[in-house]
């Protein structure tokens, strides 16, 4: 049998995903995926296939998740939940440095080492893929590289799955960055389950996505298992939840900053920040100074911020986005305009994440089509 | 502890002593903290009284009789730094339920002889009453706040408490939202940070012991609760509980009492 080579299509039989875990596992990555924990399907580490959220699949809508059990023992039936890979490489709080005084008066600088996990992502979508891609520009591309993120990024093994069920809060097709995964990945699954049949159509990526696939027979895919993929990726495309219309929508909002829907929707939010922590894309931290009861160790930390928190605009005399206007605004315009020119592509990539755990269930989609509505070209 | 360590002291109003105990609690750093300041007045743990000044005072407790309310001039006076802790002295604790009724009502319930409470109308956080240089919230306080608070001052340096939403603790440690996924009530979105989301982290919802956030939208809050089916009454009691005497919890849960005496279905907008 000709081996398999990065493009090359196999097909896998569901009781052979545990051991396309074991060896991944076996060539020493943590196996970090989808489990089912606190009524919702999390990313945490996972043991094995048997982990993974069987049978599982989620409802959502503006402000609302809800776990509910499938017919069919399908390990992927269910769209992003309210975690992010963000958190695996863009750690929510670290440790930057650690200052000690000495006894001449000076002081010495400890930096900690940039930690390498040797992870494997297990089940990542494409919009995630995308997001990925995102952060990257932003904390590995730029001209201030964080070490940190950079490291964590470093050893990577990515199994990816196409997605078959979006959630009635996704427009990724609309953006570009779903529900296909087009590249990033060592692996990419397709889950089929048809009345008779339960397969994957596993694509791979990489020389080493191929080194794992080949470590036990597997055959290639046939056409039509290869058509029967792909149209359920198609068919997710097709019956997408929401949209937003990508064309424009960086210049719309650039030229509606007095738009009167702005003050509508702050007079809504809770300026709670839970759409920018679950969204793949949002990087905003701060920085905090401590020291120890002594005043010998200083120590520097970073945490994840938002910019819906006053303080975050905070500078001396006071914070310059003073009202939920100003911070929703910030937020909105930040993604989904100015991004583009700080970063060659907008800061968001349809996962719906901010629309779901909004617990007031604001919904970006419904936002922008009326900020289009009142366009105050 | 150095010849010259700050002096601190520990003052109690009506509370429930709790927040003191926290100091207590700090089990290995309290250790730390006694070499480092002198403890020169804390009743509940000796008898040892010092005379002031103070260079720190832990003020615990809402003020809510005339001796009481001459008694904080007087630690105001002998302290260089004075900190509010817990939700008594920073909103006037559970005890400001009295705000909302006239409490001769009560009294004449209580006692047997009201002609020897000697009340005020009201229970008000230690700030309505002198400057207070900062506040730590929630009932009780978080021990690790308190460390880091008296760490800061001794070193002189701005405390790192965090005035944002509970959500931000929430999230930074992957909890997982419980309004959204289990429509459970909870406080979060408007309550002050500091407890490290201990009520959702056992899958509660929060209840708000820490009062108001720095910014929060209360009116945006209550209009989900009613959303949700909670009835007014309920509204009220939610933002009622231990930081009743905050003004943005009082003022919405005189808002939701209002607005439920003009109409009795308002459930216009999520």
């Amino acid at each position: 049998m000709v081996p398999l080579g990065v493009g090359d299509l196999a097909v896998m039989r569901p009781d052979e995903l545990s051991g396309l875990l074991a060896a991944i596992q076996g060539r020493g990555y943590t196996l970090l995926g989808p489990t089912v924990r606190d009524a919702a399907i999390v990313y945490g580490e996972i043991a094995g296939a048997d982990d993974l959220p069987i049978g599982w699949t989620d409802e959502q809508s503006p402000g609302s998740y809800r776990l509910t059990k499938r017919s069919v023992g399908t390990f992927f039936g269910y769209a992003v939940g309210p975690h992010s890979w963000k958190a695996t490489f863009h750690r929510p709080e670290l440790t930057l440095w650690q200052a000690e005084r000495q006894e001449n008066g000076g002081f010495t600088i400890h930096e900690p080492v940039p930690q390498t996990a040797r992870v494997a992502l297990i089940g990542v979508r494409a919009c995630e893929l995308a997001a990925i891609r995102i952060q990257d520009r932003v904390l590995l591309e730029g001209p201030f590289a964080d070490p940190h993120y950079a490291a964590r990024r470093r050893d990577v093994f990515v199994v990816a799955v196409n997605c078959t069920e979006p959630g009635a809060t996704c427009f990724c097709a609309s953006l570009g960055t779903g529900p296909s995964v087009g590249s990033g990945f060592d692996l990419a699954l397709t889950e089929v389950v048809t009345d008779t049949e339960h397969f994957f159509v596993a694509e791979i990526g990489s020389s080493q996505g191929a080194e794992v696939l080949g470590e036990w027979p597997v055959d290639r895919a046939s056409r039509s298992q290869i058509a029967e993929a792909t149209a359920r990726t198609q068919a997710a495309a097709d019956r997408m939840g929401r949209s937003v219309d990508a064309r424009d929508v960086k210049e719309v909002l650039a030229r509606n900053l007095e738009n009167p829907r702005w003050q509508e929707t702050a007079d809504r939010c809770l300026g709670c920040t839970n759409c920018t922590q679950v969204c793949p894309t949002c990087f905003c931290t701060a920085v905090h100074d401590l020291t120890d009861l002594s005043g010998r160790t200083a120590t520097r930390v970073r945490q994840w911020d938002s910019c819906f928190t006053r303080s975050f605009s905070y500078v001396h005399g006071g914070s310059v986005r003073r009202s939920g206007m100003s911070r929703y605004r910030q937020w909105l315009t930040h993604k989904l305009s100015y991004w583009a020119d700080e970063f060659g592509s907008l800061g968001c990539v349809g996962c719906g994440r901010c629309i779901t755990w909004c617990p007031k269930g604001i919904d970006l989609t419904e936002e922008i089509a009326a900020i289009r509505a009142l366009d105050q070209r | 502890m150095a010849a010259t360590a700050p002096r601190l002291a520990v003052w109690k109003f009506a509370s429930c002593d709790g927040c003191q105990l926290s100091l207590l609690d700090l089990e290995d750093d309290l250790l730390a903290v006694a070499g480092a300041v002198e403890i020169a007045s804390f009743p509940e743990a000796s008898r040892a009284v010092g005379p002031g000044p103070y260079d720190v005072s832990l003020v615990e407790g809402s003020i809510t009789t005339p001796h009481d309310a001459e008694r904080i001039q007087d630690i105001r006076r002998n302290s260089r730094i004075l900190v509010a802790i817990g939700s008594c002295a920073t909103a006037g604790g559970i005890q400001a339920l009295r705000n909302f009724h006239a409490v001769k009502d009560f009294v004449s319930l209580v006692y047997a002889h009201p002609t020897y409470i000697d009340t005020l109308a009201t229970s008000t956080p230690i700030s309505e009453h002198v400057k207070v240089d900062h506040e730590l919230h929630g009932c009780p306080i978080n021990k690790r706040q308190l460390l880091e608070l008296l760490n800061a001052t001794l070193n002189g340096r701005k405390p790192v408490i965090s005035p944002h939403p509970v959500c931000t603790e929430c999230k930074r440690k992957g909890i997982v939202c419980v309004m959204v996924a289990q429509d459970l009530v909870c406080m979060g979105p408007v309550t002050h940070a500091g407890c490290g989301a201990l009520c959702p982290r056992y899958q509660r919802g929060c209840f708000g012991c820490y009062g108001p956030s720095d910014a929060p939208n209360t009116a945006a809050f209550a209009s989900s609760l009613d959303f949700h089916g909670l009835p007014p009454e309920a509204s009220v009691r939610l933002f009622r509980s231990f930081a009743a005497g905050a003004p943005e919890f009082r003022d919405q849960s005189l808002a939701i009492e209002e607005s439920a005496k003009r109409s009795t279905s308002s459930k216009a907008g999520h």
